[in-house]
């Protein structure tokens, strides 16, 4: 009965969504008020109908309902309760329910918080964003119906793969959808501006926001995945440039653009066309995404129940979208006239350089992402593109970003000068210098990872002389110092710590660049000296799980005949399925990881029992998470400004404003 | 100007034009993927489109079967299903049923049986039923290395000629019978 009630319900949601497609766009084209007041109600409405099915699903997972096809091939009575919860998004069906709850989530948000924008535009972003809602609901129901029954029902279900049992991959994908989702509602301001032929500061306003809170949550998501990658695949690496990856970096960086240029548009009201096409292109490539992975053309180790025919689907709701809206963007984009005239030195101008740079960086990755596929398409040719390709082409591109990223917030709005921005960072450049050499002469003269340190000081010390330098740091007393710095807006501050945190990461990435590893079989009870430590291994014994048996071995690490950690890295062998995972061993003192895997084993020359083990040895690895971190709260930070809070100007103050303009243009 | 201004026009087309593009492409892709013309999975089997390397392979006696050498494998009568399996695998039991319908309909299903004791493989063809019409025991695994079986269980399509048509490792699932396996049998067949 439940099943048929989320079933109704996401029904119910359809049927709304095509009223909140339809009415409030109707209503905004005739200027009909009550038409376009429908768009709050309707997507409300459509938030609860949703809500009521997602719940449905929840419950027919928790209560391991056999009867639902969902439940009988993703979960099983056994599973701990936290993880029959998760599995209700760890599947595709389940996951576009989730997916289409986020975006009535964010729709409801819209008509909450919206209060003060022009009914005209609300109207139409609910409206655009009702579309979006319409097609994934479509998807949903008719290629990938969650509630589909099976009779007779089977005793128990068959989902215990306990690879997804993990809680990283439990938050990972809700953690990426939001940011997707939150994507959609720029996507709607912009579909919405472009029908309007009109993009203002208001709009600018509106749309940071909604880009900060999508890029906070994307960097967030991707983070998780990357830390579910280094201590789950066991293959030591944090990044692999896998097709999947890529696919959710792309929106991270188109994002990234869109945020700042929509400072522009909100201060400056200039590069209107661009942010629009921005905004257009991070929901472009989030769809993108979406089709890759689970479409099946994509060659990668993160499979998703694939399935060409419903490939051809998301094909469809993408060309309806995308093609429509840069359809629309052509039309629409030459009425724009570009306003707020800027020098190429300014504030402005180090975004445009931002945006350009970030721009070049996402291009390089979904040419990177996207060619062995048409080649093999166009040729028959099978080529694959690897991390050397990425890390030369994106760097050199990194680089200048890095290095501006830092300048940027120092130079004024409209016209700046170069040398007193200089003069501002000299001693932060000098502290990267000394980083430099210093990486330089104890890394062993690797030039690359010596290279990243700079940029990582860099970052950190222009994010100080940053804040140092709107309290008037240097030009008035220290305790007035403090004062302004304690009543700088919140915006300022989340910017610098946004800064910062990307340099925290880039030194933990920078510390990867120097980690050592030993390949190097030992008996029970040898021992090897590696990266200043002594490893010990102690036995390999067999252990017994649940659904799994494996070979545990246990390592014990010593400093100066002192014992610092016990590891125990092990091999899982999963009987159904037949697959072994490699449970990696990682002690971390957030200033070097300790990273030990278990390999085969094997009878040694002298007959004796060996492990091959593998260890590595990785300085600041964490901090590559943590800056991540540290990222996130930058955003956040800059969320709960209170500029953003109160959002757009009412109304009559803009009408003023408009009138004012309009006297000024004629 | 005017070139300035048409340059900006035909600038703001690209994202159409670039979508529009990628959007064909991957629906050509789609199309590829669902007639099998396109696999971006791209761990073809060398065997693909060639017949076997040599090999033969003694029986197993308890069964009463003929045993399988790569003689058998040329100039058959229609397709053949060779099939490596062992008591051990539990994905085998999976695709066991799909496997007895193919010996039922008709369609010679040739064993490998894979590192296994001769009793337990014995004991599994009793309880589970036997769905080959010949079957080797490969103990030491040789021709499984040969072939470049993965694992068991893994599953080769022969035409008459012996040509290998289609290779699955890992178990068979409905889906794979409805989707490849019988449309690639009734193409052979005809």
């Amino acid at each position: 009965m439940i099943p048929e009630i989320g079933h109704f319900a996401l029904i119910m949601a359809l049927m709304l969504s095509v009223a909140q497609s339809v009415l409030p766009l109707w209503g905004a084209h005739r200027g009909d008020a009550r038409l376009m007041a429908t768009a709050s109600p309707l997507a409300f409405a459509g938030l609860v109908a949703v809500g009521v099915g997602f719940g449905a699903l929840i419950w027919s997972f928790v209560v391991n309902d056999t009867t639902v096809m969902n439940v009988v091939q993703n979960s099983h009575s056994a599973k701990p309760l936290i993880y029959k919860i998760t599995g209700t998004w760890g599947n595709h069906e389940g996951s576009m329910v989730l997916w289409v709850l986020t975006l009535a989530i964010c729709a409801a948000a819209v008509a909450g918080f919206g209060r003060d924008l022009p009914s005209g535009l609300k109207s139409r972003v609910l409206a655009v964003m009702g579309m979006i809602s319409l097609g994934f609901l479509a998807f949903t129901l008719f290629t990938s119906n969650p509630f589909d029954r099976v009779w007779p029902p089977p005793p128990d279900g068959q989902g215990l793969n306990p690879l997804l049992q993990d809680i990283g991959l439990a938050i990972h994908p809700p953690l990426l959808y939001v940011g997707y989702v939150g994507y959609a509602v720029t996507f709607a301001f912009a579909v919405a501006a472009l029908i309007e032929g009109r993009v203002d500061a208001a709009w600018g306003r509106w749309v940071r926001p909604w880009s900060l809170a999508a890029w906070a949550f994307l960097t967030m998501g991707i983070a998780i995945g990357s830390w579910w990658a280094y201590y789950e695949l066991g293959w030591g690496g944090f990044w692999f440039w896998d097709p999947v990856e890529n696919a959710s970096l792309l929106p991270w960086l188109v994002g990234a653009a869109l945020l700042h240029s929509a400072i522009v548009v909100e201060k400056r009201e200039a590069l209107k066309v661009w942010t629009v096409l921005l905004a257009l292109l991070a929901f472009a490539l989030s769809l993108l995404g979406t089709f890759l992975v689970r479409s099946g053309v994509l060659n990668s180790v993160h499979s998703f129940a694939s399935d060409p025919a419903r490939g051809v689907f998301i094909l469809g709701l993408l060309a309806v979208y995308v093609a429509g809206a840069f359809a629309l963007f052509a039309w629409r984009a030459p009425a724009m006239a570009p306003q707020g005239v800027f020098s190429p030195l300014s504030r402005e101008g180090g975004i445009v350089l931002n945006n350009l740079l970030l721009c070049s960086i996402a291009a390089v990755v979904f040419v990177g992402t996207l060619y062995p596929l048409f080649l093999d398409l166009l040729t028959g040719q099978m080529i694959s593109v690897g991390p050397p390709f990425y890390n030369m082409a994106t760097a050199p591109l990194a680089f200048p970003l890095v290095v501006a990223m830092a300048m940027g917030p120092l130079m004024a709005w409209k016209r700046a000068a170069f040398w007193p921005v200089l003069q501002r960072l000299w001693w932060a450049a000098c502290i990267a210098l000394l980083a430099f050499i210093l990486a330089l002469v104890l890394g062993g003269w690797n030039a690359l990872p010596a290279l990243g340190f700079a940029c990582g000081f860099w970052l950190l010390a222009g994010a100080v002389v940053d804040i140092g330098d709107r309290s008037g740091l240097g030009r008035t007393k220290l305790a007035n110092v403090f004062n302004r710095a304690r009543h700088l807006p919140r915006a300022a501050w989340g910017a610098a710590i946004a800064h910062a945190g990307m340099g925290v990461t880039i030194l933990g990435i920078s510390g990867m660049g120097l980690a050592t590893e030993r390949l190097i079989a030992l008996p029970a009870g040898g021992t090897t000296q590696f990266a200043g430590y002594e490893w010990r291994l102690d036995g390999v014994r067999d252990f017994q799980g649940p659904n799994w048996t494996s070979r545990k071995a246990s390592i014990t690490v010593m400093r100066d005949g002192q014992v610092l950690h016990v590891m125990e890295p092990s091999r899982r062998f999963f009987p159904v399925g037949r697959m072994t995972t490699t449970e990696a061993a990682i002690r971390t003192n957030l200033a070097r990881d300790l990273y030990a895997v278990l390999g085969e084993e094997r009878d040694g020359p002298t007959g004796q029992r060996e492990a091959v083990l593998r260890l590595h040895h990785k300085p600041l690895a964490p901090w590559i998470w943590i800056g991540a971190g540290i990222m996130a709260l930058g955003a956040g930070l800059s969320l709960s400004d209170r500029r953003v809070r109160i959002a757009a100007p009412n109304r009559r103050r803009r009408e003023a404003e408009e009138a004012a303009r309009a006297g000024a243009t004629a | 100007m005017s070139t300035a201004t048409s340059r900006r026009n035909l600038l703001i087309f690209a994202p159409l034009g670039v979508a529009l593009a990628g959007g064909t492409g991957f629906y050509l892709m789609l199309r590829g993927l669902q007639d099998g013309s396109f696999n971006p999975r791209g761990v073809p089997s060398v065997l693909i489109g060639r017949t076997v390397p040599e090999f033969s392979l003694p029986p197993l006696e308890s069964s009463g079967l003929p045993t399988l050498a790569s003689a058998d494998l040329l100039n058959l009568p229609g397709p053949v299903v060779v099939n490596f399996w062992a008591s051990w695998c539990v994905p085998c039991i999976i695709e066991h049923p799909h496997l007895m319908a193919l010996h039922r309909r008709g369609v010679p299903v040739y064993g490998v049986n894979y590192k296994d004791r001769a009793n337990d493989a014995q004991a599994f063809l009793t309880r589970h039923g036997n769905p080959y019409t010949r079957l080797g025991m490969d103990q030491p695994g040789r021709v499984a290395i040969d072939w470049g079986v993965y694992g068991v269980p893994e599953t080769y399509i022969l035409d008459r000629q012996g040509v290998v048509r289609w290779r699955w490792a890992g178990p068979i699932t409905p889906e794979l019978m409805s989707q490849d396996v019988n449309p690639l049998l009734d193409r052979l067949r005809a």
